[in-house]
C-alpha cells in the first residue's frame, strides 16, 4: 500500500459533447477507476475505442484533452492528491514527474525546432540537469534506443527523420528529466508492424534500463502483453479486471477478456481452387506518373467463391494494386482478364456489367456513404441502377439484403450518422451485395473496427461467401485477419510481388528474408514473444 | 538552402508574370470594350468627322496588339503618357498623389497591424470568454458597414460637432508632419476600423489553429508556463499564417483608401482615379488600375515569400 | 428548431428591408423624385425623416431608393452564384484542363481588387442598371468559383464519390446527387455574405457616383447626394448610409447563424 507512488482513487471524468442541432450536453466518460501503480512497475491499459484508457492515462498527469475533465476521484503521486495542487503545482509536476509520449510523434514534435533542443525542453524548464548534462544524457538515449549517428541526431528536424525514430526520440524525450512515471499513449500503433516490433523493443529495453514505471496505453492486447507487468482492461469508463500479464493472457477471469484474448486465433479452413479463374492480373505495371513504379510485373489469380489476400506494409503496392483492377488507375504495362475475358484498362471505357460484377469496399466505412442519403437510397441504388428496380420491389430487395447483413428493416430509414462504425461496414457490404457481383474487393475493411466488432464483419464475410459463390480480394496490413479470412495469400513489398500462393504454401516455411520479417513481427498473445522475435529473425527491419 | 532560394526567385518570377497578364486585362477592358473612348468623350451629338480625327489623335486607329505593346514599354520606363482631359504627363501628376496616398496607408498600417495582432491575441487568451465575443461582435458589425457610414459619422460627431479634426483632409508639402498627421486623423481612423476587425478575427484564427497542433499540448505536459509555450513553440509556427493576414488586410486597405479620399477629398490616388474614371479618361485609369494592381500583387507576393522563408521543411531540406 | 436571438432579429429585418422593395410604391407616401418642401428640412410629422437636398421626401426616397438597392444586389448575386457555382462545380469534377484554364482565369481576375477593377470597366462603358449588375455579378463570381470548386474537390475525393464513379454513375448523378447535397449549407451561407458585398459594392460605387444615375438613386447615391449637408451639421445622408449598415447587419446575423449550423451538422457526422 505505502510503495504505491501512483494511487488513482474512484477517478471520474467526464467531457462536453455536441450532437448535431442539439444543446451542447455533459456526458460522464470514465465512472471511477481505481489504479494502483508501485515504482519501476508497467501497466497496461488495454480496451476498445471509448473505453476511456488514453483519458486515464493523461488524467495521472492532472490533464483532459479538449473538453474533458477530471470531476471526481483522486490522484496521489508521489504522495499528494494533484487534482488539489493548482495549475503552477501541476507545471512543476508535468515534465518532471510524469512525461508523455503520444500516438503520433510526427504531430507532437514542433516543426519549427531541431529535436534536441525539445528533447531537453523540460529537464531544463525544470532544474533537473543543465544544458550540457541534459544533452550528454539524450545522446545516451538516442544510443540505447538505437537511433542511428546518435552523436548528431539531435540537431536534425522533425521532419528530417522518420516516424519510426521520431516515436524513439519522443521516448528519449520523456525519459530525459528522469521522470517517476512515463504515459505511452498507443506509441506503436501508427506504425508498420515490422516497424512497430523495433520500436517496441526499444521502448521495452530503455523501461528496464531506467527502471521508470510506465502506463501503456494500448488497444492491442498482444502488444500491452509484451510490456507490461499488470494489466487492466477497460470497458465504457470501467475496469473489467486488472491482473498479471500473465494471467490476463492465459487465464482472464473475465467473459470480455476471454472474448479479447481469443479474437485474432480464429482460423479459417483453405478451399481449393474450383473452375476457371474470376480474375487474372497478368504482369501489372503501374505508376503515378513520373518514373517511379508503384507496381512492378505484379501477377496474381483468383478463383470464385474463394478470398485471395493481399498483405503488405504502407508504400508496398497493395491499394494501388486495388486501384488498378477497378480501373482508376490504367495500368502502363500488362492486361486484367475478368471472368476469362480482357477488362478494358480505365473505368470510362468499362461496359456496366463489367462495373457491376466487380464491387468495392472501403476501409473508412464513414466516408464510403454519402452523409446526405438514407441506408435505404445507399443500398437500393444498385439495384434500380443495375437491374431497373423501383418501388415496392425495390424496398423489398433492401429489406432482404438488410436482412442478410443483420440489420433489419428499421435501419431503412435512417441516416449513416446514425449508425455504429460496425454498422456503417455492413450497409457498405450490402450496397456491395445488391450489384449481385461476382468479386468483392475489400480495401482494409476491418482495420478502422475495434477487434470484436471486426470479428464479427469477417465472420459475415465469410457467411455471405458461402452463399453467394463471391469472390474476395482482401487488402489488409494485418496477417492475423489473413488466416482467418485467406485461401491464397499474396505478399507485396516495395511493388512487387514477393510471395505468392495457397494459404498453406505461403504460411509454410522456408521464408525469404522479408516475409520472415513480416510474419514474425505481428505481434503474438504469448508472454516473451517479442524476445524470442528478435532473438531468431533473419532481417533488420525496413522502415529505421 | 538552394531549394528556398529557387522556390523564392520562382514565386517572384510568377508575380511578374501575373502582373503582366494583369496590364493585359486592364488594358484589353478599356481599349476592346465595345464602348468608344472617343464616342464617349466626345458625347452623342459629335460629328463623324471630328470622332475620326479623335480616333487619330488617341492612336487609336493603329491595331490593339501594338498599341498594347507601346504602352506597356513607355509604362516600363515610367512613361504612362498624358491625360486626355487635362493634357498634362500622367507621371508626374500620380508620384505627389501616391506618396500621399502611400504616406495616409502607411499610418494606417502602423496603427492597425500591431493593435490588431495584440487583439488577436488577447482574443485567443481569453477564447469564448466575453473578450472575444466583443471582439467577433464588433466584427461582424464593422464587416457589415460601408466606409463613408463610418467616415461620415466621424465627420459629423468629431469634425463638426466636437471640432478636434478638420472634415477635409487637405495636406501639402510645406507642411509638418504633426500638421499633417492631425489632417489626416479622420481618414486615418476610418482606413484603421476599417481593417482591424478583419485582420483581428483572422489573426485570432491563425494562432489558435496553431494552438489547437499537438505540440502545444507536448509542450503543456512539459510544464511549461503559458508565455513560454506561445513565445517558444507557437510564435514560430504562427509567424507565416499571421504575415499573411496582414498582408490580405493591407491589400483591403488600398481599396479602402479609394473611398475614404474621396470622403476626406484627400488628394490621393484613390480620387485622382474616381475623378478620371467618371471624365472616361482612359489613360490615366489604365496608369492608375497598374499601380493599384501592382501594389496589391506585390503585397501579396510578400506573404507568399514570408511563409516559404519560414517554413522548416523548406529551410532545412532531408 | 430554435433560432437564437440575434438570429431572429436579423430575419425580422431582412424580411421588412425585403418586403418594403417589394411593396415601395404602396407604402411610400410621395413619388421618388418629386419635390415636396424646402432644402433639408428636419423631421416632421409631414416628412418623417425630412426632405433631402432639393426638397424630396426622404423617407419615400429612402423605400424607392432601398428598393433599387436590394434589386440590383439580388439580381447581382444571383448572378454571381450561378456563374461561380456551376463553373466551380464543373472545375472540381472535370479537372484537367478545363479546371487549370477556369482556375487560371480567377486567379488572374482576383490579382485585381474588385473595386479597381469595376471601375477601370466602368470608365469605358456606359453605366446602366444591366451593366452594373454583369460587372458586379461577374466579378464578384470569382470568388464563389474559389468556394465552389474548393468544397467540390474536397467532396470529390471522398470514398462515396469514388463508389458512385466505380459504380458506372454519370456527372449528372455526380454532380447532383452526391456532391450538391454536401456542398449547399456552406454554399448557403456564402449567399447571404455574397449579398451582403453586393450591397456595399453598388453603395460604393453609387456613392463614388459611378453607380445609379440621378434622378433615380439608391442608397449610396442618397449618401453622395446629402454630403454637403454634414459640413453644415445636418445628418441626412447619415441615414441611408446607417440603412445600409442595418440590412448588411441583419442578413450576416441569418448567414452567420446558417453557418454555425453547418459546422455543427460537419461535427456530428465525424
Amino acid at each position: 500500500m505505502t510503495d504505491s507512488f501512483l494511487d488513482i482513487r474512484g477517478l471520474k471524468i467526464g467531457a462536453t459533447v455536441y450532437p448535431p442541432g442539439e444543446k451542447p450536453k455533459d456526458i460522464e466518460i470514465v465512472h471511477g477507476v481505481d489504479i494502483k501503480l508501485e515504482k519501476g512497475k508497467v501497466l497496461g491499459l488495454i480496451g476498445e475505442s471509448g473505453a476511456g484508457k488514453s483519458t486515464i492515462g493523461l488524467a495521472s498527469m492532472g490533464y483532459g484533452r479538449g473538453g474533458v475533465r477530471i470531476t471526481g476521484g483522486e490522484v496521489f503521486l508521489n504522495g499528494r492528491d494533484i487534482l488539489k495542487i493548482g495549475a503552477k503545482g501541476l507545471r512543476g509536476l508535468r515534465g518532471k514527474e510524469v512525461t508523455y509520449v503520444s500516438q503520433s510523434a510526427a504531430a507532437s514534435f514542433n516543426p519549427a525546432k531541431r529535436l534536441m533542443e525539445q528533447i531537453v525542453e523540460s529537464a531544463l524548464e525544470h532544474g533537473v540537469h543543465s544544458r550540457a548534462d541534459a544533452e550528454a544524457r539524450a545522446v545516451k538515449h538516442f544510443r540505447d534506443l538505437g537511433l542511428p549517428d546518435p552523436e548528431n541526431f539531435g540537431k536534425r528536424y522533425p521532419h528530417q527523420v522518420s516516424g519510426g525514430q521520431l516515436q524513439r526520440a519522443m521516448t528519449a524525450m520523456a525519459l530525459c528529466p528522469e521522470p517517476d512515471l512515463i504515459v505511452f499513449d498507443e506509441p506503436t500503433t501508427a506504425l508498420d508492424v515490422t516497424t512497430q516490433i523495433d520500436v517496441l523493443a526499444a521502448i521495452k529495453e530503455a523501461i528496464r534500463k531506467t527502471g521508470v514505471a510506465a502506463i501503456y496505453v494500448t488497444h492491442d492486447l498482444a502488444v500491452v502483453a509484451q510490456v507490461s507487468d499488470d494489466i487492466m482492461v477497460l470497458r465504457h469508463g470501467k475496469m473489467v479486471e486488472r491482473d498479471t500479464a500473465e494471467t490476463i493472457i492465459t487465464n482472464p477471469s473475465q467473459d470480455y477478456t476471454r472474448a479479447l484474448v481469443s479474437v485474432k486465433s480464429s482460423e479459417h479452413p483453405e478451399k481449393a481452387p474450383v473452375g476457371e479463374p474470376v480474375l487474372q492480373c497478368k504482369n501489372i505495371t503501374a505508376s503515378y506518373g513520373g518514373d517511379v513504379k508503384v507496381l512492378k510485373n505484379v501477377s496474381m489469380d483468383l478463383y470464385p467463391g474463394q478470398t485471395l489476400a493481399v498483405v503488405g506494409e504502407s508504400g508496398s503496392g497493395k491499394s494501388t494494386t486495388a486501384r488498378v483492377i477497378t480501373g482508376l488507375l490504367p495500368p502502363i504495362e500488362g492486361e486484367i482478364l475478368f471472368d476469362g475475358r480482357v477488362l478494358p484498362p480505365a473505368l470510362a471505357q468499362r461496359s456496366r456489367d463489367d462495373l457491376r460484377e466487380l464491387q468495392m469496399i472501403y476501409q473508412m466505412a464513414d466516408v464510403a456513404m454519402n452523409p446526405r442519403q438514407t441506408i435505404g437510397t445507399i443500398i437500393g441504388r444498385p439495384l434500380e441502377f443495375y437491374f431497373g428496380i423501383k418501388g415496392a420491389e425495390k424496398r423489398k430487395k433492401t429489406i432482404k439484403l438488410l436482412d442478410k447483413i443483420e440489420l433489419g428493416e428499421s435501419f431503412i430509414d435512417r441516416y449513416p450518422a446514425e449508425l455504429s462504425g460496425g454498422q456503417k461496414q455492413r450497409v457498405c457490404i450490402a450496397r456491395s451485395l445488391a450489384a449481385k457481383p461476382k468479386l468483392i474487393i475489400c480495401d482494409e475493411v476491418t482495420s478502422a473496427l475495434d477487434p470484436l466488432v471486426a470479428e464479427g464483419i469477417l465472420k459475415l464475410l465469410l457467411d455471405l461467401q458461402a452463399e453467394e459463390n463471391v469472390a474476395y480480394l482482401f487488402i489488409t496490413h494485418d496477417l492475423a485477419t489473413v488466416k482467418s479470412i485467406a485461401d491464397s495469400i499474396a505478399v507485396m513489398y516495395q511493388g512487387k510481388l514477393q510471395r505468392y500462393g495457397t494459404k498453406t504454401e505461403v504460411l509454410t516455411p522456408p521464408f525469404d528474408d522479408y516475409t520472415d520479417l513480416l510474419l514474425s513481427s505481428v505481434p503474438e498473445m504469448k508472454i516473451g514473444w517479442l524476445e524470442h522475435v528478435l532473438a531468431t529473425r533473419k532481417m533488420e527491419s525496413a522502415g529505421n | 538552402m538552394s531549394p528556398l532560394i529557387t522556390l523564392v526567385a520562382q514565386r517572384i518570377a510568377l508575380g511578374l508574370l501575373l502582373l503582366l497578364a494583369v496590364s493585359v486585362l486592364i488594358f484589353a477592358g478599356t481599349e476592346l470594350l465595345p464602348g468608344d473612348v472617343a464616342a464617349s468623350i466626345l458625347g452623342q451629338s459629335a460629328t463623324p468627322e471630328a470622332l475620326a480625327n479623335m480616333r487619330r489623335d488617341m492612336g487609336l486607329d493603329e491595331p490593339a496588339v501594338s498599341r498594347y505593346f507601346s504602352w506597356l514599354f513607355s509604362a516600363i520606363q515610367g512613361d504612362l503618357g498624358t491625360a486626355l482631359t487635362s493634357g498634362q504627363e500622367i507621371s508626374s501628376q500620380i508620384a505627389s498623389r501616391l506618396g500621399n496616398t502611400l504616406f495616409l496607408a502607411f499610418w494606417a498600417a502602423v496603427i492597425a497591424v500591431p493593435l490588431a495582432v495584440f487583439l488577436g491575441l488577447l482574443a485567443v487568451r481569453y477564447e469564448g470568454r466575453w473578450p472575444d465575443k466583443a471582439i467577433s461582435a464588433v466584427t461582424l458589425a464593422s464587416i457589415s458597414l460601408p466606409e463613408f457610414f463610418i467616415g461620415y459619422l466621424l465627420i459629423y460627431f468629431v469634425a463638426v460637432k466636437l471640432g478636434w479634426f478638420p472634415s477635409v483632409a487637405t495636406i501639402y508639402p510645406s507642411m509638418s508632419l504633426g500638421e499633417k498627421l492631425h489632417a489626416i486623423g479622420l481618414p486615418v481612423a476610418v482606413l484603421v476600423m476599417v481593417v482591424l476587425a478583419h485582420m483581428m478575427r483572422m489573426t485570432r484564427a491563425a494562432i489558435l489553429n496553431v494552438m489547437q497542433s499537438a505540440y502545444i499540448e507536448t509542450a503543456e505536459l512539459k510544464g511549461l508556463n503559458q508565455f513560454k509555450i506561445i513565445w517558444r513553440h507557437a510564435f514560430p509556427n504562427a509567424i507565416a499564417p499571421v504575415v499573411n493576414v496582414v498582408m490580405l488586410n493591407l491589400a483591403y486597405l488600398i481599396v479602402g483608401v479609394v473611398v475614404v479620399e474621396v470622403i476626406f477629398v484627400y488628394p490621393g490616388m484613390g480620387q485622382y482615379l474616381v475623378d478620371h474614371v467618371s471624365k472616361r479618361d482612359v489613360p490615366v485609369v489604365q496608369a492608375c488600375g497598374l499601380i493599384f494592381a501592382a501594389v496589391y500583387i506585390g503585397l501579396n507576393l510578400i506573404a507568399d515569400v514570408v511563409s516559404i522563408a519560414t517554413n522548416p521543411r523548406l529551410r532545412h531540406p532531408k | 428548431m430554435r433560432i437564437p436571438t440575434g438570429a431572429l432579429i436579423g430575419l425580422i429585418f431582412t424580411s421588412s428591408f425585403f418586403l418594403m422593395a417589394i411593396f415601395a410604391p404602396l407604402i411610400a407616401p410621395y413619388g421618388m423624385a418629386e419635390v415636396v418642401g424646402g432644402v433639408w428640412e428636419p423631421m416632421s410629422s409631414k416628412h418623417w425623416l425630412g426632405t433631402d437636398n432639393i426638397g424630396r421626401d426622404l423617407l419615400s426616397r429612402m423605400i424607392f431608393g432601398g428598393q433599387v438597392t436590394i434589386f440590383i444586389a439580388t439580381a447581382a448575386t444571383i448572378l454571381s452564384f450561378v456563374t461561380g457555382s456551376v463553373l466551380g462545380f464543373t472545375a472540381a469534377v472535370i479537372g484537367g484542363w478545363v479546371d487549370q484554364a477556369l482556375s487560371r482565369f480567377v486567379d488572374l481576375v482576383m490579382a485585381i481588387p474588385t473595386l479597381i477593377l469595376a471601375l477601370v470597366i466602368l470608365s469605358v462603358m456606359p453605366i446602366s442598371i444591366l451593366m452594373l449588375i454583369m460587372v458586379m455579378g461577374f466579378l464578384d463570381a470569382t470568388r464563389v468559383f474559389r468556394l465552389s470548386r474548393a468544397v467540390a474537390v474536397d467532396i470529390n475525393v471522398m470514398d462515396y464519390v469514388e463508389a458512385a464513379k466505380l459504380r458506372g454513375e454519370g456527372r449528372i448523378w455526380i454532380i447532383f446527387r452526391e456532391i450538391l447535397p454536401n456542398a449547399l449549407s456552406p454554399l448557403i451561407a456564402e449567399l447571404g455574405l455574397r449579398f451582403i458585398f453586393m450591397v456595399l459594392f453598388l453603395s460604393t460605387l453609387s456613392f463614388l457616383g459611378l453607380g445609379i444615375q440621378p434622378p433615380s438613386a439608391d442608397w449610396g447615391g442618397m449618401v453622395k447626394e446629402n454630403k454637403e449637408g454634414i459640413v453644415f451639421g445636418i445628418g441626412a445622408a447619415l441615414i441611408p448610409a446607417a440603412a445600409i449598415a442595418i440590412l448588411a447587419i441583419s442578413v450576416n446575423l441569418v448567414a452567420d447563424w446558417v453557418l454555425s449550423r453547418t459546422t455543427s451538422l460537419k461535427g456530428g457526422r465525424g
